[in-house]
């Protein structure tokens, strides 16, 4: 069970956090323009890393904000923690 | 004779405090301080209980939480618990304890003939009786179950509390033995806020049963310095009689701590157990090693034991478990056993497999009368429910063969060491990984998890002056990370041990009289009756990962975790593919480390804390009133109000037919609510909702549908313009936190520009909904707002008073009939109600439950998100494609909805089932097919997902989602039910009631 360091709180339990996916994946522009491979892409392609690993939690049982995780999916060590629109950490 | 095995002193036991207890309905005497194993054995009892699988008697092997063998069944009715090891038992006067896994009796038992069918019962015997026929299966369960299985459950509720705790420490010491209270020493001394936990009643582990001599000091008097020191910093933490059970990420530990199981009375001011959620900046893991048995012929019979548990009952417990007594070792640190043991009287003979001894251990043995066979193997085993007698026979080590002349030697104890295994479990847990060290030949922790050390034995290292000092300087380097540092070095100048542990041989098995291949009882795993002979045979049935022949041989998978069996079992299968065992690999530890109580995990939540309960502010009406109740989500919703005689049908007809005809009212503040403002919520709503928002007037309500980008419908509500920046969302019951979530998600993710605030407001707002023909003229004569039909139409909100209190009225309605939303703040809320209830019996106001605006709402074909819903059902699927905006450029699952999928002209559709007989009720959830073959399978079509009958039609109606449905008006289709009957039914449209919506705009 991790510890995680909410960007607005500080450090929480994971107990007050939920996992959403993938971080950095917006949601295109202008859906009707894309063909339905592209718009699968966005709605089912997921990278599924072995190794650093963007995504994006929420602090459900705490300020309810959305904010984005750097994590090794391998060792489970959270390496950092940034607000939403923020640029991701180079790894 | 009472205790005929305890010597006449020494040991940590009370000689003045007698103690009475029971085993298998006898009566016992043992002291204050023992286990239940050491007061059996100090009076000659060494039969404990039979085996799982071939029902063999069984003793005592070991003095701790890995025994294997000796599990009993502690206590009676609803405290009984079932597989608890008597190694770790307290007594208490009036303790009583049963053997378990034997009928009628541990002396003779049925089962037992298991042993000779041993043949017949070989490894994966389990997984080989799936093979036959499915019908056989069903035999040999019912025979397999009743007879393997260990204890039993208890059959009547447990009525002991338990208790949950959390705790945040800055060092946590796992193992409160020589390196365990050396770190916790040099954290305490540091300042830092140190948990030690142990398992045993008091901490000291080895040292409490070793002639160890620390600076002068024996080893029990040195380590109750120790502690003494430990006890008097209040920034230090002992729990005693706690087991770590779970090592989990960043440190999160779970402990188990039996708080009164070991007093004879329950305490109403203490919990049973307390189970402790831990989290801690750094941990040292002190747990020790176990001791390996040797993998003999006959090696299981009660009597025979690991070598430094019958030293444990010797020197801490003062008993002597035998008299004759031989020691069967491999390594030099079991002669300290056997020296004990002759010292204190026994007659002790050695068989050793190794040819050269050291000179300085013979010597030793010489003077206390021991006699030494080196090269020597015990190739077999005599005595029934104790041991009698063993066979022993020179090996010739290098063709590994029997040589010389075969000799018997009788005895009553056999005691046994094959080194020793570092307990690496919890290290395992954590994630650390593992490496073979060649000379202990076991695994020992490799890669350390951050924040955390292993040390003393847990780690390999044996020697006690090194582990006393490393493991204070790991406690040392942890404080000093943590900013804090000790004033005080440690002062130990000697540590002496007699004959410290350095290596030991792994020994695959010892050879015997038997061919190992060939059904002997060389056990490997006492606990399961795994022999060495099933390994052989999993590797010739091709089960040769170490994963496959665990599960296949069920080795390791016992209670214990194979505790004392894995490295042996891994050594076996090196044997067999002649690899090294660190190319053989090993399974993962999982917690608990020990069998815990689900009591302790669940702790508190039981009953009625198993999950918070919500209720709306007119409950107390609806209990007082008679309602029953259904739970929706966490809320408690009354489901119907039956009156004298009434069953659920008769109160729903009656309450249906109120609404049609004159007033209902249903509670419906469960409807979640969510407060929207700022200066973008019509924008907001456009993209949420499938249709358009943009010119929502103030006061002007609409109905939405939200769709998920896959563009399938998940909630639907109605959602009101209350001023310019305002509006008041509502949701579905158990969808509120979920949509809450949802528009959260895409306003702080996605559209991080728009100004949008959401609250749930779910809690603040009583929902009366009165619905039916009287409910305008009801309603008037309480508000004090124009509510005609001209000033008040369909989908409108009016801001007001009702009986004095500020409310907002909706003119919305969920049964089709004229309805009234009456939304005023919480506190207020019973009392409207009661006013209501109060004025309205002019017109026989009728409270309705959730049963009856199901149907209402059925008899008008207004879905259920949920329920004729189920995530794969777009509105088009649903005949709700009117409410789908054409214009509107993008809003959430737009795109989806014309995804190669959600074109399909056969997906499922919703529509009306009428049954031929006007008279059943098809069960919801029902398949409906085309064809109805006299089995399963059928080519489904759909399946209902609402039936019910309706008062109105007098007859059943139900919804259902069917292939193409939309386009098979009037087509019969068919429904299997469960009983084999098949029912016709005529697809229809899913309105059944008021087609044009005449009712609604009274
Ligand atoms: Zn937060």
């Amino acid at each position: 069970m991790f510890v995680i360091k909410c960007p607005y709180c500080g450090e929480r339990d994971q107990t007050e956090f939920s996992c959403h996916g993938e971080a950095h994946i917006a949601r295109p522009e202008n859906p009707e323009t894309l063909t339905d491979e592209e718009w699968g892409e966005y709605l089912f392609i997921r990278s599924n890393k072995k190794g650093i690993h963007y995504e994006r939690w929420t602090h459900d049982h705490g300020c309810r904000r959305w904010f984005n995780v750097m994590r090794d999916t391998v060792s489970d060590e959270i390496l950092a923690t940034y607000k939403m629109g923020e640029e991701k950490p180079k790894s | 004779m009472s205790n005929q095995n305890r010597i006449y002193k020494g040991g940590r036991i009370d000689r003045d405090l007698a103690i009475n207890f029971k085993f298998n309905g006898k009566e016992y005497i043992g002291y204050q301080g023992d286990t239940l194993a050491s007061a059996l054995l100090a009076n000659d009892v060494h039969l404990i209980g039979r085996s799982f699988k071939y029902h063999r008697p069984r003793g005592i092997l070991t003095s701790g939480s890995e025994e294997p063998n000796a599990l009993v069944q502690l206590g009676l009715g609803a405290r009984t618990e079932p597989n608890m090891r008597a190694t770790e038992i307290e007594i208490y006067e009036g303790l009583e304890a049963s053997s378990q896994n034997c009928w009628p009796s541990v002396n003779f038992d049925i089962g037992s003939i298991n042993n000779f069918l041993s043949r017949v019962f070989p490894a994966g015997f389990y997984y080989k009786t799936f093979m036959w026929p499915p019908s056989l299966w069903l035999f040999y369960e019912h025979f397999i179950r009743k007879a393997a299985g260990l204890g039993v459950a208890p059959t009547v509720k447990n009525p002991d509390r338990y208790e949950q705790k959390f705790h945040y420490c800055d060092i946590l010491v796992v193992g409160g033995g020589a390196s365990g209270l050396m770190s916790a020493l040099a954290a305490g001394r540091s300042g830092c806020d140190v948990l030690l936990i142990d398992e045993k009643p008091e901490p000291g582990g080895y040292l409490r049963n070793t002639s160890a001599k620390i600076d002068n000091l024996n080893s029990n008097d040195w380590t109750n310095e120790i502690l003494k020191e430990l006890e008097s910093y209040d920034n230090v933490t002992i729990l005693n009689r706690t087991a770590v059970m779970g090592y989990y990420d960043y440190n999160y530990l779970t402990a188990l701590q039996k708080v009164t199981n070991h007093l004879p009375y329950l305490s109403d001011k203490m919990p049973r157990e307390r189970y402790w959620r831990i989290r801690a900046k750094k941990v040292i893991l002190a747990q020790g090693a176990f001791e390996r048995p040797l993998v003999f012929s006959g090696n299981d019979r009660p009597g025979i034991m690991l070598a430094s548990a019958a030293r444990t009952y010797l020197n801490q417990f003062g008993v002597l478990p035998g008299k004759s007594v031989i020691l069967f070792t491999n390594n030099d640190h079991a002669y300290g056993t056997a020296i004990d043991f002759a010292n204190k009287g026994a007659k002790v003979t050695i068989v050793d497999n190794r040819e050269d001894i050291p000179s300085e251990l013979s010597d030793r043995c010489n003077k206390v009368k021991i006699k030494i066979y080196p090269s020597h193997s015990i190739i077999n085993t005599h005595g029934y429910q104790k041991i009698k007698k063993v066979e022993i026979q020179k090996v010739d080590q290098d063709n590994n063969e029997l040589t010389g002349s075969l000799r018997e030697i009788e005895c009553d104890l056999v005691l046994m060491s094959g080194g020793w295994n570092p307990s690496v479990q919890l290290f395992s847990q954590s994630r650390g990984k593992l490496e073979y060290h060649s000379k202990l030949n076991s695994f020992i922790p490799k890669d350390l998890i951050k924040n955390q050390k292993v040390v003393g034995c847990n780690n390999g290292n044996f020697n006690l002056l090194e582990v006393l000092k490393n493991s204070y300087q790991a406690g040392l380097d942890f404080a000093t990370e943590l900013g804090k540092s000790a004033n005080k070095s440690l002062e130990i100048e000697t540590a002496f041990e007699d004959l410290e542990f350095t290596e030991a041989k792994v020994e695959p098995y010892m050879i015997g009289k038997k061919k190992v291949t060939h059904g002997s009882k060389h056990f490997v795993d006492f606990q399961h009756d795994v022999t060495a002979a099933d390994i052989f045979l999993a590797q010739r049935e091709g089960y040769i990962s170490v994963e496959h022949t665990k599960r296949y041989t069920t080795t390791g998978m016992g209670t214990d975790q194979g505790k004392t069996s894995n490295v042996n079992a891994l050594a076996l299968m090196s044997h067999i593919h002649n690899k090294p065992v660190d190319n053989i690999g090993h399974t993962t530890f999982r917690p608990p480390y020990s069998p815990q109580t689900i009591g302790a995990i669940a702790g508190r939540n039981v009953d009625h804390l198993f999950d918070p309960e919500r209720k709306t502010a007119i409950h107390q009406w609806h209990v007082d009133n008679g309602a029953e109740f259904e739970d929706v989500g966490q809320w408690k919703r009354p489901h119907y109000f039956p009156q004298k005689n009434e069953n659920i049908h008769d109160a729903v007809n009656r309450e249906c037919r109120a609404v049609r005809n004159s007033l209902g009212i249903l509670d419906a503040s469960t409807l979640g609510k969510i407060d929207l403002q700022g200066p973008d919520v019509a924008k907001f709503l456009n993209l949420i909702y499938t249709n358009a928002w943009s010119k929502l007037e103030v006061g002007s309500c609409r109905y939405g549908l939200m769709c998920n980008e896959h563009g399938m419908v998940f909630d639907d509500g109605v959602t009101t313009r209350i001023s310019e920046n305002r509006y008041h969302m509502t949701t579905t019951t158990g969808g509120a936190a979920r949509v809450m979530s949802w528009l959260e998600e895409f306003l702080q993710t996605e559209w991080l520009d728009m100004e949008v605030f959401c609250t749930s407001v779910t809690e603040q707002w009583t929902v009366l909904s009165i619905s039916g023909p009287n409910s305008r003229e009801f309603l008037s004569s309480l508000a004090d707002v124009d509510i005609s039909k001209e000033a008040f139409p369909f989908m409108k909100m009016k801001e007001g008073k009702v009986c004095g209190i500020d409310a907002r009225i909706f003119r919305i309605s969920f049964t089709g009939e004229l309805s009234f939303e009456i939304n005023v703040p919480s506190r207020y809320g019973l009392f409207v109600w009661n006013e209501f209830m109060k004025h309205g019996k002019k017109y026989d106001i009728t409270p309705y439950g959730t049963e009856s605006m199901h149907v209402l709402r059925a008899e008008k074909g207004f879905i259920i998100v949920g329920q004729d819903t189920d995530g794969s059902v777009t509105p088009k699927d649903i005949n709700m494609d009117w409410i789908v905006s054409k214009k509107k450029e993008d809003f959430l699952g737009k795109r989806s909805f014309s995804r190669s999928d959600t074109r399909r002209i056969d997906r499922k559709q919703l529509v009306g089932l009428l049954v031929n007989d006007k008279k059943t009720v098809l069960p919801e959830g029902s398949y409906v097919v085309d064809e109805a073959k006299p089995r399963p399978p059928m080519d489904m079509i759909g399946h209902v997902s609402s039936s019910y009958y309706s008062p109105t039609c007098d007859h059943p109606i139900a919804l259902s989602l069917i292939k193409n449905g939309l386009n098979r008006m009037g087509d019969v289709v068919k429904i299997p039910l469960m009983s084999g009957k098949v029912i016709d039914a005529t697809i229809t449209d899913s309105i059944f009631y008021d087609k044009e919506g005449a009712r609604n705009n009274e």
